[in-house]
């Protein structure tokens, strides 16, 4: 889903890349207020992990692959804010140290993987969460959803810029449905990924994971009125 | 129930282990976009990464010829470089006093 340099032009690039820098802004206000001494390692621990299962490419389809995005993962671990900040991060040093997105491209990769796949990832997630029993497995079954759903929400991130600022001129809607077709297979690699993460921290440091925290926390002063 | 500081540690290994090691057994068939920029026809209009000639291009090391070497001391750089600025940032905007 790395945007190479090319695809898109540069105004529109700079454009998106101004957006994003507006979500990071008003990310690191919300992290700095939500962070403390125990979350701040685990979301520097889910940038590194990110990191490194990105490298992991899974094959979908006949001759396609795909990888996760680790947006609704984040965003479940350590919340919003601090998940658009440590995919910034991964994609900072995926576009610089490995040539993987185009330098020009950051602005786009950013709104598309740490903007529009987090917050989106995390929307339906808490949507699901909600009707769902509060339990611990629903935590897992509803970051698999925001997973899912987050990839294609991505792909059209990406449609959506190439509608405003494609340097070729094919039709928009093939790339839609091309995009989105094949980013709901890649998306079902991503809930199975991100279940089994959030699963596994669930299951040794529940304490430490922001979308099971955040509503045990409310329930707690539901309790107390 | 685990510390904090296990947890870490743990959490760091397992991504050491994906980037160093199971990276090598990763798909190599072009991902989503790629995918649909070729069938589509606009994968032309990729221009080459600023960076292509760099010594950490595409997740190899330049001059490490076994490819299993190559991607996994890749990955491991990756893992060290994202572990030092994220753990740095995230550290640097916790509340270190939170009021209890």
């Amino acid at each position: 889903m790395h945007i190479p340099d090319g695809f898109i032009d540069l105004p529109t690039s700079a454009v998106f890349a101004a957006a994003s820098a507006g979500a990071i802004a008003y990310s690191l206000a919300g992290a700095r207020k939500q962070l403390d001494e125990k979350s701040a390692p685990l979301a520097g621990l889910t940038a590194v992990f990110i990191f490194a299962v990105q490298m992991l490419n899974f094959p979908v389809a006949a001759g396609t692959s795909g990888h996760l995005l680790g947006g609704a993962l984040a965003a479940v671990l350590v919340g919003p804010y601090a998940a658009t900040l440590a995919l910034t991060v991964v994609l900072l040093m995926q576009g610089f140290l490995f040539a993987d997105g185009g330098l020009s491209a950051i602005g786009l990769n950013v709104f598309n993987m740490g903007v529009l796949g987090v917050w989106g990832g995390y929307a339906v997630f808490l949507l699901v969460r909600k009707v769902l029993p509060k339990n611990k497995s629903s935590i897992s079954i509803a970051a698999a959803a925001g997973g899912l759903i987050s990839v294609p929400i991505a792909a059209v991130g990406f449609v959506i810029q190439y509608a405003i600022g494609a340097t070729a001129t094919f039709s928009v809607s093939a790339v839609l449905s091309a995009m989105v077709g094949t980013h709901i297979l890649i998306g079902i690699g991503e809930a199975i990924i991100t279940a089994l993460t959030v699963g596994a921290v669930m299951a040794s440091r529940s304490d430490l994971v922001f979308g099971w925290k955040n509503e045990t926390s409310k329930l707690e002063i539901r309790a107390q009125k | 129930m685990i510390s904090n500081r296990k947890f870490i540690v743990m959490g760091v290994l397992v991504s050491a282990l994906l980037a160093g090691g199971a990276s090598f057994y990763a798909s190599s068939h072009p991902d989503g976009l790629e995918k649909v920029a070729g069938d589509i026809g606009f994968l032309e209009t990729a221009k080459d990464h600023t960076n292509s000639g760099s010594a950490l291009a595409d997740y190899g090391v330049k001059g490490i010829e076994n490819e299993r070497l190559s991607v996994g001391v890749a990955g491991l750089i990756g893992v060290v470089a994202t572990g030092a600025i994220s753990g740095g940032l995230f550290l640097l905007l916790r509340r270190k006093n939170p009021k209890n």
